[in-house]
């Protein structure tokens, strides 16, 4: 493959002593998907100080620190609330909250559901590695049936998680699946994303080089394929798409344009400021307080 | 003939959805509004419909704020609701009501003033008007000011049809009317002298001087899911959300709650949660978070009798222990306990600026007795009220998490300055970046630990002490059993006892210990262990001689408390 990193990355790129230390192993999906967000945020004209990055744990969430970008490294499964609660906080900032599938779909499971419903325009992006890598391989939502692990000795017998037909049944907003090995497709996906106005979750498909033997690269090239001939407005073809799993299909499966949580909360529908710009309405406490001698 | 002179306490008793809430309403307002001191509280069943609620209305010539087990006046709206309150009844307890409302037992051993209310609302055309018609009645037996009651009525009933006021209005007049008659044939006589400028206070609610004290304080984002006895603030503040501009958001669980806030300070909002015991301990993990990463929050949290789903509907200060310790790892908490409407005003408003300058969960402590208490008194002076932005600009090679000698490392917010800023959950350097540097981490354990912690201490006011400083015994209080501890020793009153109250209740700051030198310690709380003396000796080797402790999920009475005292002081 031949990647042509555009310019502008060097904003991005960190020159924090601590983001020289990159704990991912060798070969791990993680580098090319930091790449391309990279990549995205630079060809989006973003500055570093006007995005920022909500994980959870894990190590896709070790992203905020190989990043320059605003960051914050959080807990496991909650950074979709963080993120949404930043983003309301500040509609001005370009809020992307990341995670890999155990993060998002396990133990973040609930909030993910109430996001879609919430609608808030943040970027959820899924490392899907369909294993745990940081506690060393055991199975995730994603993992498919049959796979052994240190934990399934005797194969993986759950139906796996399917994120992109439950955000499509859900009436997300924005919804798509990408395999990082595909560089210049998975940039233009996530500049969707992110420019897309609502919650925009992608399911980003990767290799753990070290605990999954199963989807490898190589696996993940001959298991998708590109959906060339799909209509992203049209729910039921998206949903008939998200049921496929062998080959997995590739590309935005559904847009539904709606308005987001921020348009809709009462704080926003007269005054535009982020809220830590605004101060005390003291004169409305007193007002109250008149009221309250009736 | 049964007679109340400066003060009376009347109970109203009745089935949950029979409108209990709407008599004790009009009449808080309108004796208020009529020159009277008035105090409520309520105390109700875990169901929507049935059961039986009581509210007690204290109505006084001198200002009166805490609940008394006395019942001058009964006034029950269903049978059963004697039974209840047996225990409260005396020889001198007048009930006001209907036969068919009073067990057949008790008929004969009470004094029963019979008063019509269902055939007196029929005759107005439906029983709906039953409840006026009860407002109205005790309102005429103070010969209180009746344009106070029409006024609320409209109020509360005017946006349905004119013909919905006329006939509320017309129900409480022939109230009115009756109560009036009483006190003429001589059935009750209440004398209470009024107090004018009552008229120009306001009425307020634990729930509510809360919720304007956060107002005051700037917060502009509340995201709660609903538990009771919290769930009346998140109410208030949705109320208010479009007028005071706040993003308020009832998310899918208490987890969701804590880190949207955590997130919301994060981007440099004024954020806040509501919540209960149970709610809480949902989201120890998110407090520990805050602890690592420095994140201001703010937290209030109504207690309610645990462990579990304890007492949904009633009162405890069980929760000390919980607050104290929740979430793993060491890390500093303020925990702040109003115990009167004012203190909750100033307090809340407070939280937000210590939260900003700290970076560190604050919770407020409230329980279900102080959140539905209500009282007049005079509006708190806003005026009074500092709003302190601890934010700085991230200006190029700034760290958020710069090791400073007092611990407290300068904030900066996304999007403020040219910088960015990392926060971090793991252990970090001085950017925010993961470090595993055991000389570094010893560093920022120290910091958030020892460092931070002994910045909060220095800074943190001391309790109030009411009576004597030399006094030989020193009742202690903290959050909402001030009041009742006040009364009781204003009953009691003896130069021997001083009284030492706590609103701001950890971390304690060192001098607090002189305060109980050479004196017996005797302290009030509603739990069953004693939680807070507890922590006096943890912190500060202070001994409690004598624990006065409830824990039957109800609140304190001004009687008990005096009895407790009475038996300790000699």
């Amino acid at each position: 493959m031949n990647v042509q990193l555009p310019t502008g990355r060097e904003l991005f790129e960190s020159k924090r002593p601590g983001s020289a230390d990159i704990a991912w192993c060798p070969g791990c999906g993680n580098f090319g998907i930091r790449n391309i967000l990279i990549s995205a945020l630079a060809e989006l004209g973003l500055k570093p100080n006007q995005v920022a990055i909500i994980s959870g744990i894990g190590q896709a969430a070790k992203m905020p620190h190989y990043i320059n970008a605003n960051g914050y490294h959080t807990l496991h499964g909650r950074a979709i609330p963080i993120a949404t609660g930043v983003k309301a906080s500040n509609p001005e900032l370009t809020v992307i909250a990341e995670g890999g599938d155990g993060d998002m779909y396990a133990e973040g499971g609930n909030h993910l559901l109430h996001a879609i419903r919430r609608n808030p325009d943040i970027t959820v992006l899924i490392h899907d590695n369909q294993v745990y890598g940081l506690t060393k391989g055991q199975a995730s939502p994603t993992t498919m049936k049959g796979m052994k692990t240190p934990t399934q000795p005797w194969g993986v017998f759950e139906e796996p998680f399917n994120p992109v037909a439950l955000a499509v049944a859900l009436n997300a907003s924005f919804v798509a699946r990408t395999f990082m090995g595909y560089f210049r497709e998975s940039v233009e996906i996530i500049k969707k994303a992110i420019q897309h106005k609502g919650l925009a979750i992608v399911d980003i498909l990767h290799p753990c080089v070290s605990f999954n033997k199963v989807n490898t690269y190589t696996w993940y090239r001959e298991h998708t394929y590109w959906m060339d001939d799909h209509d992203p407005y049209d729910r039921e073809a998206a949903f008939k798409r998200a049921l496929e799993s062998d080959p997995l299909p590739l590309g935005i499966f559904y847009i539904n344009e709606r308005p987001t949580f921020e348009e809709m909360v009462p704080a926003y529908w007269k005054d535009r400021t982020p809220l830590w710009k605004r101060e005390p309405k003291l004169e409305l406490v007193k007002k109250f307080f008149e009221a309250r001698k009736l | 003939m049964a007679e109340f002179r400066e003060e009376v306490s009347i109970v109203l008793g009745g089935a949950a959805g029979q409108g209990v809430q709407t008599v004790e309403e009009i009449l808080t307002y309108a004796l208020k509004k009529s020159g009277y001191h008035v105090y409520a509280n309520k105390e109700y069943m875990s169901r929507v419909r049935g059961g039986i609620n009581t509210t007690e209305i204290r109505v006084s010539s001198r200002r009166v704020r805490a609940f008394v087990k006395r019942i001058d006046i009964l006034v029950p709206f269903n049978r059963g609701t004697l039974s209840w309150v047996e225990d409260r009844l005396s020889e001198g307890t007048v009930v006001l009501g209907e036969k068919e409302n009073i067990e057949e037992a008790f008929l004969g051993k009470i004094n029963l003033v019979e008063v019509p209310l269902t055939k007196m609302a029929m005759e107005v055309g439906s029983q709906l008007y039953l409840n006026t018609i009860a407002a109205g009645l005790i309102v005429g037996l103070f010969h209180g000011d009746f344009s106070a009651v029409e006024e609320y009525v409209r109020k509360r009933f005017g946006s349905k049809d004119e013909n919905v006021v006329k006939k509320n209005v017309e129900a409480a007049e022939k109230g009115y009317e009756l109560g009036v008659k009483l006190c003429e044939e001589g059935a009750i006589r209440v004398e209470i002298s009024r107090d004018e400028k009552v008229k120009d206070e306001v009425l307020l609610t634990g729930t509510e001087a809360v919720g304007t004290g956060a107002l005051a304080g700037g917060m502009n984002f509340l995201s709660f899911y609903p538990m009771s006895p919290s769930t009346g603030v998140s109410t208030f503040a949705a109320q208010h959300a479009e007028e005071f501009g706040i993003v308020v958001e009832q998310v899918e669980d208490e987890i969701a709650a804590i880190n949207m806030a955590l997130g919301a300070w994060f981007a440099g909002a004024r954020a806040m949660v509501s919540t209960s015991g149970g709610g809480f301990a949902l989201m120890s993990e998110a407090i520990s978070l805050a602890g690592m990463a420095e994140n201001p929050v703010v937290i209030h949290l109504a207690q309610r009798p645990g462990p579990a789903t304890g007492l949904p509907t009633r009162t405890l200060q069980g929760d000390l222990n919980l607050v104290l310790y929740a979430g793993h790892g060491d890390f500093p908490r303020i925990i702040l306990a109003p115990g009167s409407l004012e203190e909750a005003f100033y307090l809340t408003a407070e939280a937000f600026n210590l939260a900003d300058r700290y970076q560190v969960p604050v919770i407020i402590l409230t329980d279900q007795y102080f959140v539905d208490t209500y009282y007049n008194l005079p509006a708190p002076d806003v005026g009074k009220v500092r709003f302190e932005r601890h934010i700085v600009e991230a200006k190029p090679g700034y760290r958020r998490y710069e090791l400073t000698e007092d611990g407290i490392s300068p904030r900066a917010i996304p999007g403020y300055g040219e910088e960015v800023v990392i926060g971090n959950g793991n252990e970090h350097d001085e950017w925010g970046d993961i470090t595993e540097d055991a000389e570094l981490t010893i560093k920022m354990q120290e910091k958030r630990a020892i460092r931070k912690l002994e910045t909060i201490k220095r800074n943190a006011p001391l309790p109030k002490l009411i009576g004597n400083e030399n006094a030989e015994y020193l009742v202690v209080s903290w959050g909402s059993t001030f009041h009742v501890v006040e009364e009781a020793l204003e009953k009691l009153g003896s130069g021997k006892v001083a009284h030492l109250h706590f609103s701001w209740v950890y971390p304690l700051n060192p001098e607090v210990r002189r305060f109980f030198e050479g004196r017996k310690v005797i302290v009030v709380e509603n739990n069953v262990t004693g939680q807070f003396a507890d922590l006096l000796w943890k912190e500060l080797g202070v001994k409690a001689n004598h624990r006065v402790l409830k824990y039957d999920g109800r609140p304190f009475s001004v009687e008990e408390v005096l009895e407790a005292l009475k038996g300790v002081v000699e």
